[in-house]
């Protein structure tokens, strides 16, 4: 397989921004029909070096080679005529536009001025068949979920006859179904002689799709490893610099009293359609109950009307003891609710905002924060720079903008806060999406410690492995109810799969195709 | 936790204040006004609509309308009230509420012909005057809002529309009234004028691209800069070089459109006209089409809404915008062209009187598409061509009353009929590379 001829190279390219070496002297090759697997964790600068792949930074020093000659890359274009094409992590969309004006724009089928959809839209369907890319080319971006926005991105590298292709961690927003999905995807392409460079922080799907692996760490090639002789152990090390412990140690449960109570939950989605219909259930101080569910079933309205932050159209719930049916956030977080937000950037910050501003959000107007109406900066200051310590914030700087931080780096700001306070109910929604194996390890380690001090934890989240790893019981939720509630040694990975599916019963499981 | 939560907080009310029961709510209002003012009136007045101006005694062509005044107010009223209350009932059977939501339209749609008989009260009233002169008084503004669509599609915000005209009106006028001594002919004078007040507005509208692209100050103060720029060096220019002769000049002349103009009644009153009021329509046409079917258009959509996807696929944010920009401020200053060139034929201080606010407005309403920011000019252009009217007509209400009810409903009914008008993305956003 290696013998392939390589298509891509690039060798000992260094990008610097004022203050970080980004990029040191980085070597890698990419060959003909091959995924090459760039793995690192947040701020390894895998990133970065795509980009300068793509044209939109500037390499410092260093050259790029496709099919074994030198290339000067000015910007996008010139990777667009060198083949290259890249699907950006935040997908390069125009919401309003359709798919067809969306894979045309600035390549654009005319005559004379004006643009010939009905040729684009043709291409369009004739790539959708040749890949398996089932993509409708008339409806609105802003209509299709973000499995399909994705296609459309592959497609419009494909109608750019792009044939190496840059997959910027394409799976961090996608349910384990569409990832299979794309895997398919993938090997199609690689079936015509597409390349593929592919950067992931999960171990697990690095192994199983890479033809080789180059792993970054802070910056430079940390060492290669070959996907058939490694295990995720090996590869995280690798990607880490010490050794990780992926599993999660933890104790018995030692279950208190009742601290949550669900009865008879109705809630509507945006669209005013029933999400979440009679769902009941209980939670105990001192355990887990994870929530597994394929996304879109209701997890996210259940845990919008839990913390407050969407109108209960019928039921109520309890806290301690006390309803808190339609109360507002407010009041929620007072009654000692700690909540991780699924979209950290809409619910979790207030981007613009310092880190460590963020990190008062949910107190500034307490008595340790402020004096009559004056917030008192420098108590905020100090429990910040208490935080970003014990958090392991980076760049532990208070007053960066939170919206400057990596993903991984604003999620641990939100837990720093909702962790510190004195929390009796933590509502965590898919707390580690889109975080490497360190941050992962890290945000596990102290939910556990949060159990273990007397918290009852709701855990939702669309990872499998996440919840069986963690959870005391497994809900599963399928249509907005709760089909069916594990303890963890009934919940192995075929009966809860098949309860997100919606089959209720196992011997339901034999008439199902 | 911040922006989401109050919007939600809102829907806890037991009473929902949906957009469509603030209307019935509106309809409710007005359809009892109307009708206890009906019961006011003399039962024997009656409104006659006509088509064409002649004089007494003289056959008409088209035949015209009498409406007892009174009779008409008494049923537009009920309406109004029932199709106010039906829409504040939740109909649970969807025909049901497909039919209260049709007479809600139907009310919307009577609106400004009940206005009409009404202001008109027992007297003979015009129609085909009044809907030329609305579609020559929305001349300015819709021509000023198509400059508005080029500009804020591309994600600059231009509020500098008015400034724009200002100095179009101002310098277009100055060549002309420089031109006229010489041995020029008037019509090439005058192309000449509306051709420099183009350039006027385009330099302008550089300075703008230049301040906001080049430099990224903030849009909207660029844009009040230029605005009051606009209004210190006009009235300079008209101190120092026009008051001194006080100038008149001849008005763009009249044209007449092949076949459409030998019409009965609307040939004379609409296809008859002047230069500039035909360019309405042809900016019209070229917008809606440049933006919609064009792969410029495309590319200045997709700059405006998400200019870094546009970068990605190697398109020239930057000059994209500049190039739109330049091509509004040309627009803007035929909008500025028609003040001084075709409506009076002189430049006084300050007289575009905030249409380029009203163009932008309309630009609004019309949600940032040609079609509707034309749609929108010509219910302004209503409002005042109805203010006018009825200061001839001399009828007994206050007439500032009268010229101010077409703007509001003009608000009530697109924020109701046409929902949340949303911007381009990007607009007023400078784009940095990184």
């Amino acid at each position: 397989m290696s013998e392939a001829p390589p298509v891509l190279e690039v060798r000992g390219i260094t990008k610097r921004f004022p203050g970080v070496l980004a990029n040191d002297s980085i070597n890698l090759t990419l060959r003909r029909s091959q995924v090459l697997g760039l793995l690192g964790e947040n701020g390894a600068g895998k990133s970065t070096l795509m980009n300068m792949i793509y044209g939109l930074y500037k390499p410092d020093e260093g050259e790029i080679l496709v099919n074994g000659a030198p290339v000067q890359i000015d910007g996008p274009k010139d990777a667009i005529e060198l083949g290259i094409g890249m699907v950006h992590q935040h997908f390069q969309l125009v919401d309003v536009l359709t798919v067809t004006e969306n894979v045309m724009l600035g390549n654009e089928t005319v005559s004379g001025p004006f643009l010939r959809r009905d040729k684009a839209r043709r291409e369009i369907q004739a790539l959708s068949r040749e890949y398996g890319l089932d993509v409708d080319p008339d409806a609105l971006i802003s209509d299709l979920p973000v499995g399909v926005q994705q296609r459309v991105e592959i497609i419009k590298a494909l109608y750019r006859h792009a044939d190496i292709l840059i997959l910027d961690e394409p799976t961090a927003v996608l349910t384990p179904q569409e990832t299979r999905g794309l895997f398919k995807i993938m090997r199609a392409l690689l079936d015509r002689g597409v390349s593929i460079i592919f950067i992931s922080h999960k171990l697990k799907e690095i192994l199983e799709i890479c033809d080789d692996v180059v792993v970054l760490r802070r910056g430079k090639v940390a060492g290669g490893a070959d996907p058939k002789q490694s295990t995720e152990q090996s590869l995280a090390s690798l990607m880490v610099g010490r050794d990780v412990i992926l599993e999660v140690d933890k104790a018995e449960a030692r279950r208190g009293d009742e601290i949550l109570n669900v009865v008879n939950l109705n809630v509507h989605d945006d669209r005013g359609l029933p999400a979440v219909e009679r769902l009941s259930f209980g939670l105990q101080r001192g355990e887990i109950l994870g929530i597994a569910g394929v996304q879109g079933n209701g997890q996210t309205e259940l845990v919008e009307a839990l913390a407050g932050m969407r109108a209960i159209e019928g039921g109520r719930f309890f806290i301690k003891g006390e309803e808190m049916t339609n109360a507002s956030p407010r009041k929620v977080t007072e009654r000692g609710v700690g909540h991780v937000p699924e979209d950290r950037q809409r619910d979790g910050l207030v981007a613009s905002f310092t880190v460590m501003h963020n990190l008062v959000l949910c107190a500034y107007y307490q008595g340790a924060f402020s004096k009559a109406i004056v917030v008192d900066e420098r108590a905020i200051a100090d429990n910040a720079r208490q935080l970003v310590e014990q958090y392991d914030v980076r760049p532990p700087i208070i007053n960066n903008i939170a919206g400057g931080l990596s993903g991984g780096n604003q999620q641990k700001v939100i837990v720093a806060r909702e962790f510190s306070r004195d929390v009796d109910l933590l509502i965590a929604s898919q707390p580690t999406r889109g975080l490497d194996v360190g941050s992962i390890e890290f945000i596990h380690r102290q939910i556990l410690r949060m159990r273990d001090a007397g918290a009852g934890i709701l855990l939702v989240s669309s990872e499998l492995d996440e919840v069986l790893s963690l959870a005391d019981r497994v809900a599963v939720m399928f249509e907005g109810q709760i089909i069916d509630i594990l303890s963890i040694e009934e919940a192995d990975r075929d009966t809860v799969g098949l309860r997100m599916a919606g089959v209720r019963d196992d011997s339901q499981a034999v008439l199902e195709p | 936790m911040s922006s989401a939560t109050k919007t939600k907080s809102s829907r806890r009310l037991a009473f929902k204040l949906t957009r469509k029961r603030i209307i019935a709510v509106a309809l409710l209002v007005l359809g009892a006004f109307i009708f206890f003012e009906s019961g006011s009136l003399d039962s024997e007045l009656v409104t006659t609509l006509t088509f064409e101006s002649r004089s007494r005694g003289e056959a008409p062509s088209v035949p015209d309308i009498p409406v007892p005044t009174s009779a008409y107010l008494l049923v537009i009223g009920l309406l109004f009230v029932v199709s106010g209350a039906l829409n504040l009932i939740e109909f649970e059977v969807q025909r049901h509420r497909r039919i209260s939501l049709a007479l809600m339209a139907l009310c919307g749609a009577l609106f400004i012909p009940t206005v009409i008989i009404a202001a008109a009260a027992g007297n003979d009233t015009n129609l085909t005057t009044i809907i030329a002169e609305s579609l020559r008084l929305a001349t300015p503004l819709a021509i000023g809002a198509f400059a508005g669509i080029w500009c804020e599609r591309a994600g600059v915000v231009n509020i500098a529309i008015e400034g724009m005209m200002l100095f179009a009106a101002c310098f277009g006028f100055t060549t002309l009234f420089f031109l006229r001594g010489t041995a020029l002919p008037l019509e090439t004078a005058q192309l000449l004028a509306v051709i420099i007040g183009l350039l006027a507005g385009g330099l302008i509208a550089l300075l703008h691209g230049w301040l906001s692209i080049t430099f990224r100050t903030d849009q909207i103060v660029s844009g009040t800069v230029i605005n009051i720029l606009a209004v210190g060096v006009t009235s300079f220019v008209r101190r120092e070089y026009l008051l001194s002769t006080e100038a008149g000049a001849a008005k763009l002349g009249n044209f007449a459109i092949p076949i459409l103009s030998d019409l009965p009644v609307v040939g004379e009153a609409i296809f008859t006209n002047q230069p500039i009021f035909f360019m309405m329509f042809v900016m019209l046409a070229f917008t809606h089409i440049v933006m919609f079917y064009t792969r410029w258009g495309l590319r200045t959509r997709a700059v405006g809404e998400h200019p870094h996807a546009a970068d990605t696929l190697g398109i020239n944010v930057n000059r994209t915008r500049w190039i739109n920009v330049f091509i509004s401020g040309m627009i803007a200053g035929l909008a500025g062209a028609w003040f001084s060139l075709e409506a009076t034929g002189s430049f006084n201080d300050g007289m575009t009187r905030g249409a380029g606010f009203i163009a932008l407005a309309a630009m609004i309403f019309g949600k940032w598409t040609p079609i509707g920011a034309f749609g929108a000019a010509l219910l302004f252009g209503f409002s005042d061509s109805l203010g006018i009217r009825l200061q001839m007509v001399g009828v007994g209400f206050p007439v500032q009353f009268l010229q101010m009810v077409p703007y509001a409903v003009t608000l009530v009914v697109l924020a109701g009929f046409i929902g949340r008008a949303s911007p381009p993305k990007a607009v007023g956003q400078p784009y940095v590379k990184e």
